[in-house]
């Protein structure tokens, strides 16, 4: 397995993520696809930390992106409740109050 | 073909097989679980990658606590009786458009960039090296990381407590 073969599955999954983030109405399934985003980068460093400069710094990255990742899951949800409270819908493009 | 690339090839399935389900799926709880699978296929992709402490903080974060939050984000937004959960999708012909060119491109750019590397053999087992990195050289970066956590798991609670209506 070559390096390449990983960059094209860390896309695959980038390219998902994105279309789930563009076409998803859900605001708990664009958070899925954050997610997917988020994983790609993490394969990305982990592939690169082995071919590339083989020490472990990208490993180490990887680790911080896994934290940001649950801090930002905890208060998206946190957004995504307070918005179901207000508007009774989980649905993003309902999210319009700002709208004039 | 030898047994590297067999497993490579079954996890790279597994991984953007189920990725695709969660992104196309109709149901809510569909995609929440074809998750899961996009989960494990990756932390058996960093397995392959000789990542073994980060596979294993992959199950525990991502399997055992963002999926569980997000099937409670799924199960809050909704009434109990709505049992469908239907999840729709709008302007799905443009989206499909950006994501394949997004796709084309970095897949172009990855797949014929001439990649200096280095010999690609799997590292010794990493967990003790990555613990004398966060102690040692990378000490404020992982203090300034607990501190966010913090910060965002309090902030999170502040959100979502209901105001007293006084």
């Amino acid at each position: 397995m070559t390096l390449q073969h990983y960059l094209l599955v860390s896309a695959a999954l980038f390219a998902l993520g994105v279309l789930g983030l563009l076409t998803r109405r859900n605001a708990v399934n664009v958070l899925m696809g954050i997610e997917l985003i988020l994983n790609s980068a993490n394969l990305n460093l982990v592939a690169f930390s082995r071919y590339g400069t083989g020490n472990l710094e990208g490993q180490l990255f990887a680790v911080f992106v896994v934290v940001i990742a649950a801090a930002e899951v905890a208060v998206a949800l946190a957004i995504v409740l307070t918005l179901y409270r207000l508007r009774r819908t989980p649905n993003l493009d309902e999210a319009d109050i700002l709208k004039g | 073909m030898n047994a590297e690339a067999a497993v490579f090839y079954v996890l790279a399935a597994i991984t953007v097989g189920s990725a695709a389900v969660v992104v196309l799926a109709r149901s809510l709880i569909y995609s929440a679980f074809a998750l899961l699978f996009t989960f494990v296929g990756v932390a058996g992709l960093y397995l392959l990658l000789g990542a073994d402490f980060l596979a294993a903080t992959q199950l525990l974060i991502y399997v055992g606590g963002i999926l569980v939050l997000l099937l409670f984000g799924v199960m809050l937004t909704h009434k109990l009786y709505d049992l469908d959960l239907r999840s729709e999708v709008t302007q799905f012909l443009p989206g499909v458009i950006v994501s394949i060119g997004l796709f084309a491109v970095l897949a172009l750019t990855a797949w014929r960039t001439d990649w200096a590397g280095g010999d690609g053999r799997a590292p010794a087992a990493t967990t003790r090296e990555i613990g004398q990195l966060f102690m040692g050289r990378y000490l404020l970066p992982f203090e300034a990381a607990s501190i966010l956590l913090l910060v965002a798991l309090m902030g999170a609670a502040m959100i979502v407590r209901r105001k007293r209506s006084a």
